[in-house]
């Protein structure tokens, strides 16, 4: 009988989550110095916004928000593809990089 | 039930998270984001997202980790980062003040727009007539019907960034120039 009594998560809540889950991405972002680290915490803020595209998916009743995640995957993907492919020609040169070596990509 | 599944995913999903953000070592942290990815997956399966909880298993715990994890190991980084040497005093506490207020910030914007959004349709279990593989099919009526077009894009996409990343990537023969086409 206790099931009566538990009240049921609504979609508010995985927005809730969503929004503390990026939150975390964000300052991830700003507080490491580590550029894998950093993208770790870019796929970090794209998973909440996958979730939240979900719990509306199912509040409307409508399967395109899941579409949508669907094409955010294909697009981390191939960021991460591109980004990791910039990290590895950087760090060959100079393996101790961080982020606030990246200047040295100015022209 | 719903409830006690939320509960320890989300437990999974931030804990994850707080260790991909705290954990000074990039493979702990790369752990870390496997945890949070299959919590993720466990909420994509609860709000009846049986195929894209496949897909991100797959694909993000299976590919691109495993990817973050092969450039740890092949480029030897895999060293502890000192969290205490910090560049910049002011970052970290405008950070934390810049979080703290994104969260509040999303958070009332959600709980006030609470009563406004309403459910305009079927829920997605009801307008599928075969529950066990009704997700399956309704994306894919999407992705190939409406989506067509943006589905052979992204197809695009992939080659495109696949031929930079071996360009970025490739070792350059001695006495050539990256980039200088010879």
């Amino acid at each position: 009988m206790i099931a009566f009594t538990l009240p049921q998560p609504t979609p508010t809540w995985y927005l809730l989550l969503a929004a503390v889950l990026f939150a975390i991405g964000v300052v991830g972002v700003m507080v490491r110095r580590n550029p894998l680290v950093l993208f770790m915490c870019v796929e970090l803020m794209l998973n909440a916004v996958n979730l939240s595209f979900v719990a509306f998916a199912r509040q409307m009743g409508d399967v395109g928000g899941q579409s949508t995640v669907f094409f955010v995957m294909v697009v981390a993907a191939a960021e991460v593809v591109v980004g990791l492919g910039v990290v590895v020609a950087i760090l060959r040169r100079r393996p101790t990089a961080t982020t606030d070596d990246m200047t040295e990509l100015k022209g | 039930m719903e409830l006690f599944v939320f509960v320890v995913a989300g437990a999974m999903v931030l804990g994850g998270a707080l260790g991909v953000v705290v954990r000074t070592h990039p493979v702990h942290a790369a752990l870390s984001l496997i945890l949070t990815l299959f919590g993720v997956a466990v909420l994509f399966v609860a709000q009846e997202a049986h195929f894209l909880a496949a897909v991100e298993v797959i694909v993000y715990a299976g590919a691109i980790v495993v990817l973050f994890l092969f450039v740890i190991m092949l480029l030897g980084v895999d060293k502890t980062e000192d969290l205490r040497i910090e560049p910049f005093r002011v970052q970290r506490p405008v950070a934390v003040v810049v979080g703290v207020a994104l969260v509040s910030l999303v958070g009332l914007a959600v709980i006030a727009s609470r009563e406004r959004t309403v459910r305009v349709a079927e829920p997605l279990d009801v307008v599928a007539q075969d529950p066990a593989d009704g997700n399956v099919r309704a994306i894919a009526r999407d992705v190939f019907g409406e989506h067509v077009l943006a589905f052979e894009l992204t197809s695009v996409l992939l080659v495109i960034a696949v031929v930079g990343t071996v360009i970025l990537a490739r070792r350059p023969r001695k006495g050539e120039l990256i980039g200088s086409g010879k």
